[in-house]
């Protein structure tokens, strides 16, 4: 098993990509925390403690649930709002909840407006300069999601998880697969069980993690 | 499209029923039948659901293209046509797998060469593409004849790279090479490698799954990137992509593009170990002397480890079947008792002796060779004689052998 652990950066001018270092991805039933294969029950806990410690915990719904292409997607879009609204509910004031969507991939010209989007190829700009300190990538293509979870990762502090609804991305410090409507409500029951548990980063982030 | 497990257990309009890709590798009976490695790539296609097929007939290597055609007119390939040039091939499978198609084509030598732009392009969108490449000599002056040259300049594109050694080895890997490929995680293009004329115009006794059970059909839905609609395609995405900017973010998103493909290449390693029942293969791995090959010279290596054997010498024997993802854990491993490393190849560079030779510690055990090229065949008695050269044996000499 590969030392290389997969933590919130900055990590490198040029960070490597986590497979390279050995990080595999889950099976079916896994999930992996900081490149270390975990159960999935485990990961739960684990997003929505990071989720409820989080300044401005962020979701990035991509294409693939904001665009009702099918009944699937449009359940799925549902549930998103679901957890968002649920983190709404269960953070302390200071903590600022955001859902930005992502609809596409195309270039923004003349420059993308990140306090308005997330676009996957300028990813440092729409961490919000670093004000996002936690988000999960939903819906993203995963080879988009890859960029910007790499890119992310060399160049902030941001926490991210993905909810894939494939195999899973190396990439995130936190990753489920297989991503379902089930799957995320759970996490959104996972947030209001440990709602009041956990003590967030709020002063941290006043004194420079956000700067 | 539907998910592709509902469609396990129906028909498709020839009246072959979807099977699961397990079941029809591992289960399904099999039928022994006498081919050339052409008119098996034939029969691997008529199994395989695939959407298109573009041909540039690279006769006399293969007939495999003219082969697939008459599949096309009897009804198991979705679209066939011929490209202009091996270039436009490549590009025109490009435009079909961006569109979604399960796609594949076969080159060779020159035709392999004269396309080289269109693979990193392949690999960096992502399209799982899959080609079969029969090698031969690509230099001045022209050759059709066997060379694996063309290999090496395959081994950075980004692709997946795989060295069949038999005929056997191509009908099976034809289609376990589209499940690795189209995994989400993976989806890269496949380069099914064999050494032209050995396998392609020599008749083997290859075992084949029923030709009424085929693969399930590609699904684009699980893509890592979205699929295109091809005849009204996102121009600006196509014609303006940001790595045409100038700046820091530009640059930074095209390296992570790149480490990207190399991460699929990586992962697809998980997934070739699953179906390919590990990325080598091995015998008498504690012996002091080992060959390590890919492709024919891999059969050529057995039979000289036979000859060796009727003089008392002890050799084992690895099998590189996939060249990326590269093996190499498998290959330190199977190699770490050993003294003496030898790596025939029908190519005049010693391409993988280099590879070996950069995998494992203590690498003046690799002895790169014997070289054959140029079409020249690879006796094993020239591999037995390059041991024993190497082990102060009395040996005798081949050179005279063509006149």
């Amino acid at each position: 098993m590969s030392d290389y652990r997969v933590l919130p950066g900055p990590e490198h001018f040029l960070p490597p990509a986590a497979a390279s270092m050995g990080i595999c991805l889950p099976n079916p039933g896994e999930a992996h925390i900081n490149g270390v294969i975990a159960p999935e029950e485990k990961a739960y806990e684990e997003a929505a403690r990071q989720f409820l410690m989080a300044k401005v915990p962020t979701i990035f719904p991509g294409p693939l649930v904001l665009w009702a292409w099918n009944e699937k997607a449009a359940k799925k879009a549902t549930a998103v709002r679901h957890l968002f609204n649920t983190l709404v509910e269960c953070v302390q004031p200071g903590q600022k909840p955001m859902l930005i969507p992502m609809p596409d991939y195309r270039p923004k010209y003349p420059k993308i407006n990140p306090e308005v989007e997330i676009n996957p190829n300028h990813p440092n700009l729409t961490i919000w300069h670093n004000r996002i300190d936690c988000c999960m990538f939903i819906g993203v293509h995963c080879h988009q999601a890859n960029l910007s979870l790499k890119i992310i990762r060399g160049g902030t502090s941001c926490y991210t998880i993905a909810m894939c609804a494939q195999a899973g991305h190396e990439d995130a410090m936190l990753s489920f697969r297989d991503a379902s409507v089930e799957k995320i409500m759970k996490l959104a029951d996972t947030v209001k069980r440990l709602k009041g548990t956990v003590q967030p980063r709020l002063a941290s982030a006043k004194n420079g993690v956000s700067s | 499209m539907a998910d592709i497990h509902s469609v396990i257990g129906t028909k498709n309009k020839k009246g072959q029923t979807y099977t699961d890709t397990w079941k029809l590798m591992n289960e399904a009976p099999r039928t022994p039948s006498f081919f050339t490695g052409s008119e098996v790539i034939k029969e691997a296609l008529r199994r395989a659901s695939c959407d298109v097929m573009i041909a540039y007939p690279i006769t006399p290597q293969s007939e495999a293209a003219a082969l697939i055609g008459e599949l096309f007119a009897e009804g198991y390939i979705g679209d066939y046509f011929r490209g202009e040039s091996e270039f436009a091939v490549m590009s025109q499978c490009a435009g079909a797998a961006f569109g979604g198609a399960r796609v594949f084509t076969t080159t060779a030598g020159p035709g392999t060469m004269r396309a080289m732009e269109n693979f990193p392009m392949w690999s960096g969108a992502r399209l799982p593409i899959q080609m079969i490449v029969t090698c031969r000599g690509i230099n001045s002056p022209l050759s059709i004849q066997p060379d694996t040259l063309e290999i090496a300049y395959l081994l950075n594109t980004g692709m997946l790279v795989w060295h069949a050694e038999t005929a056997q080895d191509f009908f099976d890997w034809i289609l376990k090479g589209y499940m690795v490929s189209e995994e989400p995680d993976v989806h890269l293009p496949l380069a099914l490698c064999c050494d032209g004329f050995f396998v392609t115009h020599t008749k083997d006794v290859v075992n084949l799954t029923p030709a009424d059970m085929c693969l399930p059909p590609y699904d684009p839905y699980r893509s890592p990137v979205p699929c295109m609609d091809m005849e009204c395609p996102p121009v600006r995405m196509m014609r303006d992509p940001f790595v045409m900017k100038s700046n820091y973010i530009s640059y930074a998103t095209h390296a992570s593009w790149q480490q990207e493909i190399w991460a699929a290449v990586e992962r697809s390693r998980k997934h070739s170990i699953h179906w390919l029942n590990g990325l080598i293969d091995t015998e008498n791995t504690d012996a002091e002397i080992i060959i390590v090959a890919s492709g024919t010279a891999v059969s050529q290596g057995r039979e000289a480890i036979r000859l060796l054997e009727d003089e008392g010498v002890r050799c084992g024997l690895v099998k590189v079947k996939t060249l990326r993802p590269w093996p190499e854990e498998e290959i330190r491993e199977a190699t770490k008792n050993a003294k003496h490393i030898f790596v025939p190849e029908f190519n005049v560079t010693g391409w993988l002796a280099k590879e070996i030779k950069a995998t494992i510690p203590n690498h003046e055990r690799v002895h790169a060779g014997p070289h054959v090229c140029g079409g020249m065949t690879m006796p094993p008695e020239i591999i037995v004689s390059e041991i024993k050269t190497a082990l102060g044996m009395k040996t005798f000499s081949l050179a005279g052998r063509g006149s």
